[in-house]
């Protein structure tokens, strides 16, 4: 029998973290995601879980470091300020190839910001945010269900690509409180870790995780290695929904929160006989190009909305069919700016 | 013919790229000997940090996990508790733990995390090219120091392990030198103790060892070797500064 829930997305988060067999925990408590750490320090002692509050965001990512080094799922959460503390830990995680998963809760910015939900850290999740080339895989949840499923995902894709992993979703979905099921962990092929540092036995051979790479094209060889591990997951793993596009002429595209009140415009504009649908990307990197360029052969023209002043756009841009209209309506950050149907219905009326 | 003297299993058979006269090497050697010793090494996991020590996974025949500069003491906490059942160790030069790590150490100390952290101190960034360190000796001239460290304006250099020790979370606290074969052996004598603290689970252990760094010093081994003795010393005291459990 599947349990039924009603909780909040953040909750949603540290259930599917359980679930999928994580046991390390490593954060620091930032709005609006502190749920997820305050949920696993009272769940986790019971179930032999660790759980440090460390004293910096910095810290936090690299125990995080240790312990994916050592084998184990291993979790940390944050948001935008947090985050761009973590990025250094990120870049030496993507470069000793350690799996791991991290969430951001996204508040506004830059700088301090507020803690309203906003998208405009797109851009940092997406392009690698730390130093060096290189890409994280990146999940956009848009309901507290999808927090959880996409959680449990987070920590397999991570675990058979060698890729950290990010849950990215906002202030809205993490704070907002819904009816889930709490589906049991998914049957997945693991790759064996065989490269994790277990101290050292007879008749082994030495272990060392690490992003130092000073060999004669030693540092060339692993970009490209990579690089064909991102086109790999490109092919495998970019997910996506469509929702009324087989005759839609005009397409919106938005991710998370921002989704879900397309969806209901898209709805409206269904009930006054326009022909609208709605793209909805769930992986973020990877990108699903091949999503906009198969739909893009069929509609007139895409909209895309978010809750910046357009981040996500260039990749739409670069996913769609030559000569593609592209439109584009933003609610940047701010107390309360979050754009109603109504509002996205006139939008689509005037794009139509 | 009996063998007396021997490289330790711990210590890889190669050669060290640290420059001569540099004590990276003799430290390496007797945190191998204390490996040995205990019979720790089949459960290590070493730590690497950013700077000349880096390369501690060439030169230790152990599993090891490379750190970013100044993060090594929050690796080696995921590390502890990831895997209770190994001795973990970092290998931090002052630069990494005095500056850019000193929240790390001093929150992994006073968590009380059960590892041991080898801390060397030879008063200057090395591998950057000999910059100001936070334990760079007050007139010491250095690139980023060039008039010498002025203690009105750079304050005076951190004593980490007089520092470490008023924490609650550590069990031990020692500074060591390698200047003198007297010292060595001391040296040798914390570095084992600051391993068995771990091995018996008695909490944080912690040895900072004072070392020559003659090329950035821009003196022959033998004077920085003096230099340890006749002014590092007389500032870092060597000793014992905390012991909880009396090993």
């Amino acid at each position: 029998m599947l349990q039924r829930k009603f909780v909040k997305g953040n909750e949603a988060v540290a259930m599917a973290a359980i679930e999928a067999g994580c046991r390390h925990y490593f954060g620091y408590p930032i709005t609006p995601q502190s749920d997820i750490p305050e949920y696993l320090s009272r769940e986790f002692p019971a179930l032999g879980g660790e759980f440090i509050q460390a004293e910096s965001e910095i810290a936090a990512i690299n125990m995080l470091l240790g312990a994916s080094a050592c084998g184990v799922r291993c979790m940390t959460s944050s948001s935008g300020p947090g985050i761009s503390l973590k990025q250094e830990g990120i870049s030496y995680m993507a470069g000793s190839e350690l799996p791991g998963v991290i969430v951001d809760i996204c508040r506004q910015g830059p700088g301090l910001g507020g803690i309203d939900a906003s998208q405009a850290d797109y851009f940092q999740a997406t392009r690698g945010g730390g130093h060096g080339g290189y890409r994280i895989i990146v999940l956009a949840p848009a309901s507290v269900q999808e927090m959880y499923d996409l959680t449990m995902l987070a920590f397999d894709l991570s675990d058979i690509y060698r890729i950290p992993a990010m849950v990215f979703a906002d202030a809205v979905i993490g704070q907002m409180k819904e009816a889930i099921t709490a589906n049991p962990r998914p049957v997945v092929d693991l790759p064996l870790k065989d490269w994790v540092v277990r101290g050292w036995k007879e008749g082994t051979e030495q272990r060392v995780v690490k992003s130092l790479k000073l060999g004669d094209g030693e540092m060339e060889a692993f970009h490209w290695q990579m690089h064909d591990r991102y086109l790999e997951l490109q092919e495998n793993e970019s997910r996506w929904e469509e929702f009324e596009t087989s005759d839609a002429t005009l397409v919106i595209t938005a991710f998370g929160s921002a989704a879900r009140i397309a969806k209901s415009a898209v709805m409206m504009a269904r009930e006054a006989g326009m022909k609208v649908g709605l793209l909805r990307p769930i992986t973020l990197f990877p990108f699903p190009a091949k999503g906009y360029h198969d739909l893009t052969g069929r509609c007139r023209k895409i909209l895309d909305i978010e809750l910046s002043t357009g981040q996500m756009i260039d990749d739409v841009r670069l996913s769609v069919q030559p000569g593609t209209e592209i439109a584009f309506y933003g609610r940047p950050p701010g107390a309360g700016s979050l754009p109603t149907p109504e509002e996205l219905f006139e939008q689509i009326k005037k794009h139509y | 013919m009996q063998q007396v003297f021997k490289r330790p299993v711990s210590l890889a058979d190669v050669q060290t790229h640290f420059c001569p006269g540099c004590q990276h090497g003799t430290i390496h050697r007797i945190v191998a000997e204390a490996l040995d010793d205990h019979n720790l090494r089949e459960r290590t996991i070493g730590c690497a940090s950013v700077g000349c020590s880096v390369f501690l996974y060439s030169y230790f025949d152990i599993d090891v996990v490379e750190s970013p500069h100044g993060r090594a003491s929050a690796v080696a906490t995921g590390v502890k508790r990831a895997r209770p059942e190994s001795i973990v160790f970092t290998y931090q030069g002052d630069g990494d733990l005095a500056a850019i790590g000193t929240s790390e150490i001093i929150h992994a100390a006073n968590r009380g995390e059960d590892i041991t952290v080898i801390f060397v101190n030879n008063t200057t960034y090395g591998m950057t090219g000999g910059q100001m360190a936070p334990t760079t000796l007050v007139g010491q001239k250095t690139s980023t120091s060039p008039y010498g460290r002025n203690q009105s304006k750079d304050g005076a250099p951190l004593k980490m392990a007089e520092l470490l020790a008023n924490l609650e979370g550590v069990g031990f606290s020692a500074r060591v030198a390698v200047n003198n074969p007297r010292n060595l052996i001391d040296a040798r004598k914390q570095i084992s103790k600051a391993f068995r603290y771990q091995a018996e689970g008695k909490g944080f252990s912690f040895i900072e060892a004072l070392s020559a760094c003659p090329t950035n010093w821009g003196m022959n081994p033998t004077q920085a070797n003096e230099r340890v003795a006749g002014e590092l010393i007389p500032y870092f005291p060597i000793g014992v500064f905390k012991n909880s459990s009396e090993l």
